[in-house]
C-alpha cells in the first residue's frame, strides 16, 4: 500500500535572531556602554556610538490567547517600532528610538491592562509551570495561583521599592520546574502514593520505577496475584518521583498535597556566590481558585523583607545578615523539626559554631 | 460561534483583579472555538476536585521523535467517552525561540494565524525551558501546524531524554555587561545537536544555557547541565564622567555602604586620590576632586556587584570570554546540584573559539551518552564518578578554580602524585617556552 507523501521537516534549529532585532539593537550589537532607568518599567540604553534606545517592559499572563498577542502587536505597531522581545519571566519589551514614544506607549499598555514595570528593584512576574492547564502530573494549578498572587503584588511590580530585585516562582510538583527563586511556592506531598495494583503491570516498567526512588523504598511485589510494586512507607518521603514513570502510583491528593514556601535562592554571582533556596514553611492548603493562605504567607515574608533589608540585599543576603532565628522571629513563622535537613550533605546545613545571635 | 460555555464559577474568580487574566483570554477564544470551551470545562473540573486530568501518550511529527507534548483527557463518563470531547486531545508543540527571544510583530502575527487555524489559539511565551509553547492541538493537526511553523523558519525543541531547548539572555543585543556573543554561541552549540534533540536517545535530558555575564540572568548555573557564563580576565574598565555623575546623585554613604561594604573580597576601596596605588592590575577612577575608587583586579572575583550599582562608571574588561560550568540541576534524584567550574576561562570571539566550545559540548554529550545511568543527569554522573575522573575523560586540565577548597579527608590513593607533578611542570615549561 502506498504511503501518503509526508513533508520532511527542515531541521533548521534555533533561528537567527538578527532578522528580528530592532535596527538600533542590530547596529549597536556588542557595543553598549551603560543604561539607566528613567522610570520603573523603562530602560534607557546608551551605546558607545552615542545611539540611545528606550525599552518599555510590561507584564503578561504568559499563557496568552492569540487576541492578547495581536493586541500587544497592535500596540507595538501603532506606538512602538514593531520590534519586541520577551524576558525569561514572560514580560514583553518594546524597543523604541526616541524618548517621546515612551509616555504614549506606557499609557497604551496600562490602558489595555498590561502593567508596566518589572525593572530594577521590583517584584517581577512569577516564573511558573503548566499545572492543571496542561501538565500530566500536577498537584495544583500554576497560572491561577500566579494570577492571584500578582493581583496582590502588582504595585511592587509597577514600582521599584524593594531592597533589590525579587524573583518568584511556583511549581505544581516537587520537580520544581518553576526553578530557584528568592521565594518559591512548591507542592509538598505528605502521604505516600496510592497504588492501583490492577494497572501497574501493564503501564509501568517496574525496574526503572524502583530505580527512580531516591530512598530505595519501592520494591517489586506480587499483589493479589498480579505483578506490582510496593512501598516501604516508613522510608517513603513522599517526593513523587515514582509517579511520572508510573501513573498508577498516584501521589497527588486534593487534601494531603500541601504547598511549601522556600526562600533565598539566587543565581546571580553578585556579592555572594549563587545559593539554593531553603524551605521555611509547609502545610499550606491547596485552595483554588485563589489560594489565599499562600498569598498571605508570601506577602508576609516579602513585606518583612522589604521593611527590614538594606539596599541591594537580596532575600538571601538579608537572611545572611540577620540570621535564620531572626528570620523566623520577624516573619512569625514556626521553625519545626521538618526544617532540619537530613538529606545527603546535610551536616553542612547545621550550625557547627557558637555563632548565635541573642 | 462556538458551543455554549460551561459554568465556571471557580475560574470566573480569576477574571477580576488588575493582573492580566489567562481565563479571560481563554474565554475570548471560546467565543468561536469549541476546544477552548471544553478546555475551560476540564480546567474548572480540576479547580473543583483539585485533581489533574491529562495523560501523556505518543504523538509526533514525521521524522522527529520529540518536541511534541501529547495530552489526552482522562475525564471520561461511564461509557469511557470524554466528558469534554473537544479538548480530549490537547497536544503542545515546543518550538525554539530565537536567542534573546526577539521578534517582530509580523512574525508573532504569523504564529497567531497558524495557531488560529490549526490549534486552540493558546500560546505560552515562553515555557520554563524557553520554548514557545503552542498549546492545544488535536493529533491530526499537530503535523499541519508544525509544517507551517517550520516553513516560517522555526523548528521544534526538545522533550524527553534529549538535548533540550536552550535560552540565552538579551546580551550583546542590548546589554553593556555582555562578555560574548550569546546568540552566536547559542546557535553554534544547539544547532550542532539537533539530532540529539529531535531523536531522543540520551540517558536523560541535557540542557545548555548561555548568560552573558556573572549576573546569569538565564539562571544557567542552577538549571543547565552545561552553563556558559560570560566573564573577563583583564581589569574592570572605568569612566570618570559617569563615576562623578553617579557620586553626585548617590553620595559617599551609598558608595561605602552599598559597594565597599558589599564587595565579597574587599578589593573595592575608597581612597584619597593621592593614596591610590598604580600598577598593572589596579583599576581606579575619581569620584570627586579628593576621592577615588581603587580596585585590585587580582583580588576581584568578577561578581558584578559594583558594576551593577555603578553601571557605565564601571564596566567589564576587554579581554572577555566565558567560564564553563557543568552539572546544574534541581532535586530529583540525589538533590539539588549547582553547576561547577570545568573551564575557568575560554575566549569566545573567533569561529575557532566557537568550535572549541561546540567540541566541549560534543565530548560532554558523548561521554554522558556512554556513561550515565538511565535517568541520571550529568551532575549526578559527575558526582558518582568524581570530578577528577570526568576531567580526565574530557581531557580538561585540573585547576584550583574548580574547587571551593581542596580535599578535606585522606580517603584517596595518591601513589601517582609524582607523575602528576611532573605533568604539571612539563605543561608549565611548555607554556613558558611558547611565550604564553
Amino acid at each position: 500500500m502506498a504511503q501518503p507523501q509526508m513533508r520532511r521537516a527542515i531541521e533548521s534549529g534555533v533561528p537567527d535572531n538578527k532578522q528580528y532585532l530592532h535596527p538600533l539593537l542590530a547596529k549597536n550589537y556588542g557595543n553598549w556602554k551603560y543604561h539607566d532607568r528613567p522610570r520603573p518599567g523603562v530602560l534607557h540604553h546608551v551605546s558607545h556610538s552615542g545611539d540611545e534606545v528606550w525599552t518599555v517592559r510590561a507584564g503578561t499572563q504568559r499563557q496568552m490567547d492569540i487576541h492578547t498577542i495581536r493586541k500587544l502587536c497592535d500596540i507595538g505597531d501603532q506606538l512602538a517600532e514593531g520590534h519586541v522581545r520577551f524576558t525569561i519571566r514572560s514580560n514583553i519589551e518594546y524597543m523604541v528610538s526616541s524618548a517621546d514614544k515612551v509616555g504614549p506607549l506606557v499609557a497604551a499598555l496600562e490602558a489595555n491592562g498590561f502593567p508596566v514595570g518589572g525593572t530594577g528593584n521590583s517584584i517581577s512576574m512569577i516564573a511558573h509551570t503548566q499545572g492543571w492547564l496542561h501538565c500530566d502530573i500536577p498537584a495544583t494549578d500554576a497560572s491561577g495561583a500566579v494570577k492571584a498572587l500578582m493581583d496582590e503584588l502588582i504595585e511592587d511590580f509597577r514600582h521599584e521599592e524593594m531592597p533589590n530585585r525579587v524573583r518568584l516562582s511556583t511549581s505544581c510538583c516537587e520537580i520544581n520546574c518553576g526553578g530557584q527563586a528568592d521565594l518559591a511556592v512548591i507542592i509538598q506531598h505528605t502521604k505516600p502514593p496510592k497504588i492501583n495494583h490492577d494497572l501497574v503491570a501493564n503501564i509501568c516498567e517496574r525496574p526503572s520505577v524502583v530505580a527512580r526512588c531516591p530512598v530505595a523504598a519501592i520494591r517489586p511485589a506480587m499483589v493479589n496475584g498480579k505483578p506490582s510494586l510496593e512501598i516501604d512507607e516508613s522510608k517513603c518521603m513522599c517526593c513523587g518521583a515514582c509517579y511520572p514513570p508510573c501513573p498508577p502510583m498516584q501521589i497527588n491528593d486534593p487534601e494531603h498535597s500541601k504547598l511549601a514556601i522556600w526562600v533565598g535562592g539566587k543565581n546571580a554571582n553578585a556579592r555572594g556566590k549563587p545559593t539554593f533556596m531553603k524551605m521555611v514553611a509547609s502545610g499550606l492548603p491547596n485552595n483554588p481558585p485563589r489560594w489565599p493562605e499562600v498569598s498571605a504567607m508570601v506577602k508576609n515574608i516579602l513585606y518583612t523583607y522589604k521593611a527590614d533589608a538594606r539596599p541591594w540585599e537580596r532575600m538571601a543576603d538579608w537572611i545572611e545578615r540577620i540570621g535564620w532565628p531572626r528570620f523566623f522571629e520577624k516573619t512569625g513563622l514556626p521553625f519545626t523539626k521538618y526544617l532540619i535537613d537530613d538529606w545527603r550533605g546535610s551536616r553542612a546545613n547545621l550550625n557547627a559554631s557558637t555563632h548565635i545571635r541573642f | 460561534m462556538a458551543k455554549k460555555l460551561h459554568d465556571t464559577p471557580n475560574l470566573d474568580q480569576l477574571e477580576s483583579g488588575p493582573w492580566p487574566s489567562f481565563v479571560t483570554g481563554i474565554k475570548r477564544l471560546a467565543q468561536n472555538n469549541d476546544m477552548a470551551v471544553d478546555l475551560l470545562g476540564q480546567l474548572e473540573t480540576s479547580y473543583r476536585t483539585r485533581k489533574g486530568y491529562w495523560k501523556g501518550g505518543t504523538v509526533g511529527v514525521y521524522g522527529y521523535g520529540g518536541g511534541i507534548i501529547p495530552r489526552f483527557t482522562e475525564l471520561k463518563d461511564d461509557n469511557g467517552e470524554p466528558i469534554y470531547k473537544d479538548a480530549a486531545e490537547f497536544h503542545t508543540l515546543r518550538v525554539m525561540p530565537p536567542p534573546g527571544m526577539h521578534y517582530t510583530t509580523d512574525v508573532l502575527r504569523k504564529m497567531c494565524d497558524i495557531w488560529e487555524k490549526h490549534g486552540s489559539g493558546l500560546i505560552a511565551l515562553h515555557g520554563q525551558s524557553g520554548d514557545i509553547m503552542f498549546q492545544g492541538a488535536t493529533t491530526d493537526n499537530v503535523q499541519k501546524a508544525f509544517d507551517e511553523i517550520n516553513e516560517m523558519g522555526f523548528d521544534l525543541g526538545g522533550a524527553g531524554p534529549a538535548v533540550r531547548t536552550s535560552m540565552s539572555c538579551v546580551g550583546s543585543a542590548r546589554c553593556e555587561q555582555s562578555c560574548f556573543d550569546e546568540a552566536k554561541a547559542h546557535r553554534a552549540v544547539v544547532n550542532t545537536f539537533l539530532d540529539d534533540m529531535h531523536r531522543p536517545s540520551l540517558p536523560y535530558k541535557f540542557k545548555f544555557k548561555f548568560s552573558g555575564c556573572p549576573n546569569d540572568c538565564m539562571n544557567s548555573i542552577q538549571r543547565s547541565d552545561m552553563a556558559v557564563i560570560g566573564t573577563w580576565r583583564d581589569n574592570i574598565r572605568t569612566d570618570e564622567v559617569l563615576a562623578k555623575k553617579w557620586f553626585v546623585k548617590h553620595g559617599q554613604d551609598e558608595l561605602v555602604n552599598d559597594i565597599v561594604a558589599r564587595c565579597p573580597t574587599r578589593t573595592f576601596q575608597l581612597k584619597q586620590i593621592k593614596d591610590v596605588r598604580k600598577g598593572e592590575h589596579i583599576s581606579s577612577v575619581a569620584v570627586n576632586d579628593t576621592h577615588a575608587i581603587e580596585i585590585d583586579n587580582k583580588d576581584c572575583v568578577r561578581c558584578m556587584h559594583c558594576i551593577n550599582v555603578m553601571t557605565g562608571a564601571l564596566a567589564p574588561g576587554k579581554d572577555k570570554g566565558a567560564t564553563i560550568l557543568m552539572g546544574g540541576k534541581r532535586t530529583l534524584k540525589i538533590g539539588d546540584l549547582m553547576g561547577t567550574v570545568v573551564v575557568p576561562f575560554m575566549k569566545l570571539e573567533t569561529d575557532e573559539d566557537m568550535e572549541k566550545l561546540v567540541d566541549l559540548g560534543q565530548r560532554t554529550i558523548d561521554f554522558f551518552a556512554e556513561n550515565a545511568l538511565e535517568h541520571e543527569r550529568t551532575g549526578e554522573m559527575i558526582e558518582r564518578i568524581g570530578l577528577a575522573n570526568f576531567l580526565e575523560a574530557m581531557e580538561l586540565e585540573v585547576d584550583p578554580n574548580m574547587v571551593a577548597s581542596p580535599r578535606m579527608n585522606p580517603y584517596v590513593r595518591t601513589d601517582g602524585w609524582d607523575e602528576e607533578v611532573a605533568k604539571i611542570n612539563a605543561r608549565k615549561q611548555s607554556a613558558t617556552t611558547q611565550g604564553e
